[in-house]
């Protein structure tokens, strides 16, 4: 039956390429952490932080482009030290959390701004990280999201339990001896690893996506975090394979139909989840 | 107020003149008073007298200005002799956790960073659930549950703690009288087994219904000891700062407004 070896060859075809390969590897362990450390983002209502880091991290990302360094070291260290900054300043300034985030983030990528006006020309290298450039991912920037990436899941995982204590019941976590604030600390700067990892795959603008939008739709589906970590994980790998067919058929941005996609998939458990779903939850269940 | 001997192993809690407060408010100011181990002790007042902020002084959450609390005589308390229940409204109800996820984080403490909950802290986070007669819903998630169910969670998870002192806040507010009744039953039984029960409430009813002791608070102590000692008229309306009524029906005493 040649329709049906035409289309495995179709849904073979794109992994026959390297950068295709490359690119895939490289969201799809995006994807995994990213929906890892999201699960604590979305349930401590982190998702602006979320969201400034990878911005923060343009200002050091093009500090490195004009000193010749290395793009994702500036920009982990910009991340890294926005992420203490905004701690420091809402703990010690009387300024709510958010306003430190806004205050925090938007001066980190002006200076960004600033940097790139200065360097003669457009700069694709720097684009690259401001919109996401899956396809341009080398083996070297799979090595580092691997070993990046494995360090904040390890991390994770040793202290799971704490992190879990600290998220569900801060003031509880602190009166039983817990060191509260480090742990605070410890995850922003897991967070902010992660946005850097994940600038290179899907973009500065797009970052937040990754973080919110499979673990909300594994929140949706399952009662329990170990759960939700480990199918927002899922949806995350899902969302990339998919996403990279998309945009290998359709030639539109692979960071772009990679986040619609994790988008459809929200839309769809808000509709048809089981017990909570819009539609499905409303029937009454035995 | 009848004069008891100090019990043999110290008062369960000992507060010295403690002065404590917010950027520069004083939220509690001079408070002593003295809770006597095995009992059920209310600390009463109206909404903003200092409760919340005693407890949290008493925690070592909160650095007093002046004054210290001593837990069985001990200045700094290791914190496994202090169990602690939240006011039910600062707990997080969408979190996906099951009961038994909340009372297992009450084994924490003790546990220390890195190391994983072992099969002994598992039975003694099922005995605490089944301690407040919530065994069969271990593994429904938090969200699910009645507000009186939630309430006894948040109890279990204190008893986890294996604490001799249990400092609870609000336990009762929202709840509906058949849910205070059974929280209230609980909490006798808790005393009865030997367990300090430090319990902040502005219910005057549930307190006068089966309190030993009671504290009454108004940022200054107003009263404190035995619950027939000190329930009377004058220290209700210096507490509250408005005339209630007390009622005696047989034996039992009801607070009121006029």
């Amino acid at each position: 039956m040649p329709g049906i070896s035409d289309f495995f060859e179709s849904v073979r075809e794109p992994w026959t390429l390297e950068f295709m390969q490359r690119g895939l590897i490289a969201v799809a362990l995006v994807g995994i952490v990213s929906a890892v450390v999201g699960s604590f983002v979305i349930l401590k209502g982190m998702a602006f932080i979320g969201d400034a880091l990878p911005h923060a991290s343009f200002g050091g990302v093009a500090a490195a482009f004009a000193l010749g360094g290395n793009l994702y070291l500036g920009g982990a260290i910009a991340a890294v030290i926005t992420a203490l900054l905004i701690g420091f300043i809402s703990r010690r300034a009387g300024v709510k959390y958010d306003t430190a985030i806004g205050i925090i983030f938007v001066g980190a990528f002006a200076l960004g701004i600033l940097i790139v006006s200065r360097q003669s020309g457009y700069q694709v290298d720097l684009f690259s990280f401001v919109f996401g450039n899956v396809l341009a991912v080398g083996w070297d920037d799979v090595w580092l999201i691997a070993v990046v990436g494995g360090l904040v899941l390890v991390a994770i995982a040793a202290f799971y339990k704490e992190l879990l204590f600290i998220a569900y019941d801060p003031s509880m976590a602190a009166a039983s001896g817990l060191p509260v604030a480090a742990l605070q600390y410890g995850l922003l700067a897991l967070l902010a690893l992660t946005t850097v990892i994940a600038l290179q795959t899907v973009g500065i603008v797009l970052v937040v996506a990754m973080l919110v939008t499979p673990a909300a739709t594994a929140q949706v589906l399952v009662r329990r975090l170990p759960w939700m970590m480990a199918l927002g994980a899922l949806i995350g790998v899902v969302s990339a394979v998919t996403g990279l067919y998309i945009a290998y058929y359709g030639d539109v941005s692979a960071s772009a139909a990679i986040v619609l996609t994790a988008t459809g998939l929200f839309l769809a458990a808000f509709l048809l989840a089981p017990q909570r779903g819009l539609i499905i939850g409303r029937v009454p269940q035995p | 107020m009848a004069k008891t001997p100090e019990p043999p192993n110290g008062y369960a809690l000992d507060a010295k003149g403690v002065w404590a407060g917010y950027n520069g408010h004083a939220a509690l100011e001079g408070v002593s008073f003295r809770i006597e181990p095995g009992c059920l002790a209310g600390l009463v007042g109206p909404n903003g007298s200092g409760k919340s902020t005693l407890l949290r002084v008493i925690l070592g959450l909160h650095k007093p200005w002046r004054g210290e609390v001593h837990v069985f005589g001990d200045r700094s308390p290791p914190q496994t002799r202090l169990g602690y229940m939240p006011q039910s409204e600062v707990v997080d109800w969408s979190f996906p956790v099951t009961a038994s996820d909340v009372v297992l984080m009450g084994r924490y403490g003790r546990l220390g960073l890195l190391r994983r909950p072992r099969q002994h802290d598992r039975d003694v986070a099922m005995q605490a659930l089944e301690r407040v007669r919530m065994a069969d819903r271990a593994r429904r998630r938090i969200g699910e549950l009645s507000g009186g169910e939630q309430r006894r969670v948040l109890v279990a998870r204190a008893l986890a703690q294996e604490a001799d002192v249990l400092l609870l806040d609000e336990p009762f507010a929202g709840l509906d009288a058949t849910s205070q009744h059974d929280i209230l039953e609980l909490f006798a039984g808790l005393a009865r087994d030997g367990k300090t029960l430090f319990v902040a409430t502005h219910d005057l009813s549930c307190v006068a219904a089966c309190f030993d002791h009671a504290v009454f608070l108004n940022r200054k102590v107003v009263a404190f000891g035995r619950l027939a000692d000190v329930l009377n008229e004058e220290v209700l309306t210096a507490t509250f700062e408005r005339h209630l009524l007390l009622l005696n029906v047989e034996g039992k005493i009801y607070a009121g407004h006029q």
